[in-house]
């Protein structure tokens, strides 16, 4: 290996973005609740997951927030090893994208199933979660 | 839309290049593209500059470059798709000649991904997908987007870690023999299926490298290909764009990229010609189950038998469809920006039949080439068909 070139090193900045949640607040306060809400269009009666306050196919703004089953079926899934900078400090992850009974997709950690043990087409459970770092979030568990 | 050929193409060494900064990268690659048209900046009144940008410490790329290469004053624009942002260049200058605003444009493409650590790029391309929704509580990484294609993949059509290992068998060879590419160095199916798991069922020899470079194209309307005495020029006979979902979860399935079967299908039709009477290509082979799922998307296959195509040889110089024979985004190196423009930098030196080795060169009778560079996770995709 050769050595190293010189380099300069930049000023180093910190970015955090204030991402705005007005129009999907009831998701979030949902899962405080234990519960898992979604939007329908009450015009073409489309379901969005994840949630949206805007209809992309009839462009209509007038929706209802329905609540969700838990059940799911797991179309596709992958086990991270090798993580990003701002998730170094967890565990090897399993991400999961599962099919709830609605037709709605989701992507979420797969947790409690090893990785040997996760199969295309096992039934799960969507369950809503405030992390221990108070973040809120869901996850799939298997039933 | 009038005719346009490509009159001048230049790539850098794809490679971890420390020794330059962004601005003196790209002109490793528009340099040479001037020298091989024949041309300099003064013919060029058009730039467009593909980069996805965010790990180097420039904001405003297009203007840099254009400055340090000597191209100030032309009209400029900053091309982001994403891994698919030199096509979007391309595509951007060849509209340009094609609808007959200038008659000269160039299109650069350039990245320099190696000024963060490796946890840092995971990172930033992890976010590019849809940020709020798949990585702020998931940590979703790249090849984990493409880990669960390949998972559904496999599910559904019996696709095998073997059979992605023989991608990056395949392309590593290549590679060897390709001047400009990153890994210099052959290996093995065991190699690839021993390696360490980066998010299964990929592991580090199913990913591309993180790589800095550069590649640069210049296209010209007819009347100045003879007006520069152009020998070769290579002709844009087709070329087709489409896009998906930002979210994974609202896409149909994961064995395939919708915008990838559409981008193919109008391009083929743009060109008049189909799957078949293509030659040589480049296909978007980020990770090995890309380049399976691209044989498919593209049609030189059916679905679901990416597997069976190179299991059997059929993408090798030889074989029916030759892909990736400058060593693919896999071995050759993906500098996001630069990799539309340097698949269109390899699909030129084949139909002029100016491959560096003669091993790598494939043999032509219809001179027809196409290029497929997916953006994301098939959120971007741009098709493009050349002849000679």
């Amino acid at each position: 290996m050769a050595a190293a070139l010189p380099t300069l090193k930049s000023r180093p900045l910190s970015l955090t973005y204030e991402i705005p949640i007005s129009k999907t607040k009831k998701f979030w306060n949902e899962i405080k609740e234990g519960k898992i809400y979604t939007t329908k269009c009450k015009k073409c009666g489309r379901l969005f997951f994840p949630p949206v306050a805007d209809c992309p196919t009839c462009l209509s703004s007038d929706i209802e927030w329905v609540e969700l089953s838990n059940e799911a079926e797991i179309e596709t899934f992958t086990h991270v090893s090798v993580l990003p900078a701002t998730f170094q400090k967890y565990e090897p992850y399993t991400i999961a994208i599962g099919r709830l009974r609605e037709g709605v997709r989701v992507l979420a950690w797969l947790k409690d199933v090893k990785l040997e043990d996760t199969k295309v087409g096992m039934k799960v459970k969507l369950v809503p979660k405030v992390s221990s770092e108070g973040m809120l979030t869901y996850e799939f568990l298997p039933i | 839309m009038r005719k346009v050929a490509i009159i001048g193409v230049g790539n850098s060494k794809f490679g971890a290049r420390q020794d330059v900064n962004l601005a003196e990268l790209a002109f490793e690659a528009v340099k040479p593209a001037f020298e091989d048209a024949g041309v300099t900046g003064k013919d060029i009144p058009f730039v467009t500059l593909g980069s996805a940008g965010g790990w180097y410490e420039e904001t405003l790329p297009a203007v840099v470059t254009a400055e340090y290469c000597g191209l100030t004053g032309a009209g400029l624009v900053h091309c982001e798709a994403a891994c698919a942002s030199g096509s979007a260049a391309f595509a951007t200058a060849y509209l340009d000649v094609a609808s007959g605003h200038n008659d000269v444009a160039m299109a650069v493409g350039v990245e320099k991904m190696r000024e963060v650590d490796t946890p840092t790029i995971l990172e930033l391309i992890g976010r590019a997908g849809y940020y709020f929704w798949e990585f702020h509580n998931f940590g979703i990484t790249f090849p984990a987007y493409y880990a669960l294609h390949a998972t559904a993949h496999m599910a559904k059509y019996g696709t095998t870690e073997e059979d992605l290992a023989l991608v990056s068998v395949k392309n590593h060879k290549y590679a060897a023999m390709n001047p400009v590419a990153h890994f210099q160095r052959v290996i093995t199916v065991k190699d690839a299926l021993e390696a360490p798991a980066i998010a299964w069922p990929l592991k580090l020899y199913d990913c591309c490298p993180v790589t800095d470079g550069a590649s640069a194209i210049i296209l010209a309307s007819e009347e100045k290909v003879k007006e520069f005495k152009i020998d070769t020029p290579v002709w844009v006979a087709g070329i087709g764009y489409s896009s998906g979902t930002a979210n994974l979860t609202n896409r149909e399935n994961y064995v395939g990229l919708t915008a990838a079967a559409h981008a193919a299908q109008r391009a083929f039709k743009d060109a008049g010609v189909g799957p078949d009477d293509i030659e040589v290509a480049t296909a978007h082979d980020c990770f090995t189950i890309a380049e399976i799922m691209a044989y498919e998307d593209i049609g030189f296959c059916k679905k679901g038998e990416g597997a069976k195509l190179i299991r059997e040889g059929q993408t090798e110089v030889g074989g029916k469809i030759p892909v990736n024979v400058d060593g693919g985004l896999k071995a050759k190196g993906h500098p996001i920006g630069a990799t539309g423009c340097s698949m269109i930098y390899e699909l030129t030196k084949q139909l002029r039949g100016e491959a560096e080795k003669r091993q790598r060169q494939v043999p032509l009778k219809k001179y027809l080439a196409l290029a497929h560079n997916v953006g994301g996770t098939g959120h971007y995709c741009y098709v493009t068909i050349l002849r000679r």
